[in-house]
């Protein structure tokens, strides 16, 4: 025991030292509970200088004044603030399994049907083993890489240390810390999460993906992202993972914030298969994020690309902010719910400079007793010449119990706007289950290729590897919806 | 290679099928034709398992093996083709993937080894060649946006590939002008061997002057109330199917 203790230990240490991407090991909690001590307490931990403190505890006491929001159409029972930890020590190897034979025997199933490596299995189970050091060479040659281009990919809490001027010039400038009550609470106990800057006219030369993936640790509940794309330059982001993550915290409230200048372009990317809870919803995670994007300058572009088929509850619009003129803002959307899962989930895109145009694309999903919703704004501005935006909407049902719903919201203050909503609800039909069977696919399997197919518009989008596993990750989401 | 028994069928609760009996041997081509509603359709997705469709009575064998208590895609997997008199489209899935994905899944189901992409896209070129099939037609979405002509030669090209032992051909002329009905005729033409058998299941004699029976049996009133050779089918095409109609 004490051999994985220490080979643990050494692992992050390395870590910590070479490549400052992993948290700093703590030795303490912080007690249970929510107040301006735990917020001190969480700054003071990550040496924070006092203008973040300030801005933390600003966000704080405007939280206590903030009514929850309550316009979503998702059902769950009051969240107890008090009845959480705002900071805790990363868990001691001793209570993380063994091995793999000690991990939940369905979770391993579904890694099995991904294709996961077995290396990775361990580490997205929480095995206490040293498979970390495999992909620490592999993240120091992405880091070399990156390094050479100029481009900064580190943690936040890296970043406020070492780049304080970009993080306080950016952080919170497209969210502001009072945007609402989870964005809100998120600024104010924030532990970690990440910072990417790409500088001038560069194109970051790798997805910033497959590093992200091996390396990520446990950034808890309270995410927060920064990604700033200086003139020119071009960087993809991918964000999450196909197989369901290990968490013991319900509430996850995290914000992500795009800054485009001029002629830059952002691609976020997110797979999110969060525990979704059994099949009567219990014990699921309760995902209310915060996502939005500032094409600040001339000619840039944000597209966001998503595939939600976990959490219990799914609160989550992913925004775009058209401020520089000729600005694009792009959002394609899987959103998939089975059993009693409940997703709100849509965009906004505000026009606001010349000529921006905007695409949404949303497919939605609703299987078993679940509900799904797409809610979406577009708003043009009177000072939009030229805008344009394209919406559609798409919903499938399987089954008789689940929900489908589309709640569009369109303000044009400009006479020459031109926009497009198209919307469709099918169902999916007992003819071509039959046919694909008659074929020899046998149900299952033709539910996620008629699925697949549903979604192939936005399954395009991702990123080629992941791409792949999107796919099969879309069948494996609806097993036992039909039949 | 198939043996009907007294099979009785109902759907919704009513009877359709009121005891047919059938036997077709290997390398045999067997025509069934009959009015509208005889129960044509009936017998081909009782025969593939369609849900909806009941079996109340009767056994139903195929190379010796009883189907009545298989899946659909098991029964396919056994080598059970049905060509759909109305092929259905699946929106946003390319014509290659859904072939591919029957195939390995037959195979699974025989306990054969997968084709992998190289070894699958050889082999499906070498069927559209066959049946003169543009490759283009593999990328596009299953029959969607299809003319009547190109879902019918879809379904041979699906029959081509997936190679099944027996192959029911529901109402294949139907929606087809004679152009496109002699090129799907040569396309089926072309997919007869000795070691398979084909049921074609037709209301008119026009397609069967390209897809040439060994045996007709006119269907009417849930049974089947005449078989003979193929001669039997211009007998009909002249005298019509008034004198079975009500032969109940």
């Amino acid at each position: 025991m004490a051999v994985t203790v220490e080979t643990v230990e050494q692992v992050q240490a390395l870590d910590k030292y070479k490549y400052g991407f992993v948290t700093e090991i703590e030795t303490d909690t912080a007690p249970k509970g929510l107040g301006e001590d735990i917020v001190r307490f969480i700054s003071a931990k990550k040496n924070e200088p006092q203008w973040l403190l300030d801005w933390r505890l600003k966000a704080y006491r405007h939280w206590l004044t903030m009514p929850e929001p309550e316009w979503a159409k998702v059902q769950f029972p009051p969240i107890d603030y008090q009845d959480a930890y705002y900071y805790s020590a990363p868990k001691s190897p001793d209570d993380a399994p063994k091995s793999l034979d000690e991990v939940d025997p369905k979770l391993l199933e579904t890694y099995e049907k991904l294709g996961i490596p077995l290396r990775e299995q361990e580490k997205l189970a929480g095995v206490a083993v040293d498979a970390v050091f495999d992909s620490v060479s592999v993240a120091t040659t992405f880091k070399k890489n990156l390094e050479e281009v100029g481009v900064i990919f580190c943690s936040i809490s890296e970043a406020v240390q070492k780049h304080p001027e970009l993080v306080r010039k950016y952080m919170g400038s497209v969210v502001p810390y009072g945007d609402n009550k989870h964005s809100c609470l998120n600024s104010a106990v924030f532990t970690d999460g990440s910072f990417v800057y790409i500088p001038k006219g560069v194109r970051c030369p790798m997805e910033l993906s497959t590093y992200f993936r091996i390396n990520a640790e446990n950034t808890g509940q309270f995410e927060r992202t920064l990604i700033i794309a200086d003139e020119g330059s071009y960087v993809s982001y991918l964000e999450g993972c196909t197989a369901p993550m290990r968490d013991e915290h319900q509430l996850h409230a995290a914000v992500v914030e795009l800054i485009a200048l001029d002629d830059a372009e952002i691609k976020y990317s997110t797979v999110q298969n969060w525990y979704p809870g059994d099949e009567d919803g219990k014990g699921g995670i309760y995902n209310f994020v915060t996502k939005r994007g500032a094409c600040r300058g001339r000619n840039s572009k944000i597209s966001w690309t998503q595939v939600e088929t976990g959490s219990a509850i799914t609160w989550k619009y992913p925004s775009c902010i058209l401020q520089g003129d000729n600005s694009v803002g792009e959002f394609y959307s899987i959103a998939i719910t089975n059993n009693r899962q409940q997703a709100d989930t849509g965009t906004k895109m505000i026009h606001l400079g010349k000529n921006t145009r905007s695409r949404i694309i949303a497919k939605g999903i609703s299987a078993g007793r679940s509900d799904s919703t797409y809610r979406g704004l577009v708003r043009i501005s009177a000072k939009a010449e030229g805008a344009r935006n394209f919406t559609q909407c798409d919903s499938l049902l399987i089954g008789d119990r689940c929900g489908a719903h589309t709640v569009p919201y369109i303000e044009s203050k400009n006479r020459n706007a031109i926009l497009e909503h198209e919307a469709t609800t099918s169902r999916i039909s007992e003819d071509q289950l039959f046919y694909c069977r008659q074929r020899g696919i046998p149900e299952e399997d033709a539910v996620a290729l008629v699925v697949n197919g549903f979604c192939r518009e936005v399954l395009q989008q991702l990123p080629m590897e992941f791409a792949v596993e999107a796919q099969k990750l879309v069948g494996i989401s609806l097993e036992g919806s039909v039949g | 290679m198939l043996e009907i028994k007294n099979l009785h069928a109902t759907v919704d609760g009513k009877a359709i099928l009121k005891g047919i009996d059938l036997s077709i041997q290997a390398g045999e081509v067997h025509a069934i034709m009959g009015p509208n509603g005889s129960g044509k359709s009936t017998l081909s997705y009782i025969l593939t398992g369609r849900e909806g469709y009941e079996l109340t009575e009767g056994e139903i064998l195929f190379k010796g093996k009883d189907l009545r208590e298989m899946e659909p895609e098991e029964r396919a997997g056994e080598g059970l083709f049905l060509a759909f008199q109305y092929p259905v489209e699946i929106p946003g899935v390319p014509n290659t993937t859904f072939l591919k994905e029957a195939l390995n899944a037959i195979r699974r189901y025989r306990g054969e080894d997968e084709l992998d992409a190289m070894q699958f896209v050889k082999m499906v070129r070498e069927k559209t060649k066959l049946l003169g099939i543009n490759d283009e037609m593999l990328k596009r979405a299953v029959n969607v946006g299809f003319s009547g002509g190109e879902k019918k030669r879809n379904e041979a090209l699906q029959m081509a590939v997936l190679e099944p032992a027996m192959a029911i051909l529901d109402e294949t002329d139907s929606g087809l002008d004679i152009d496109a009905l002699k090129t799907v005729a040569n396309s089926v033409n072309l997919l007869r061997k000795p070691e398979n058998a084909m049921l074609v299941i037709t209301h008119y004699q026009r397609l069967l002057e390209y897809i040439v029976p060994d045996r007709v049996h006119v269907l009417a009133d849930g049974r089947i109330q005449r078989s003979g050779g193929k001669e039997l089918a211009l007998e009909l095409e002249e005298k019509g199917y008034a004198e079975f109609a009500g032969a109940a």
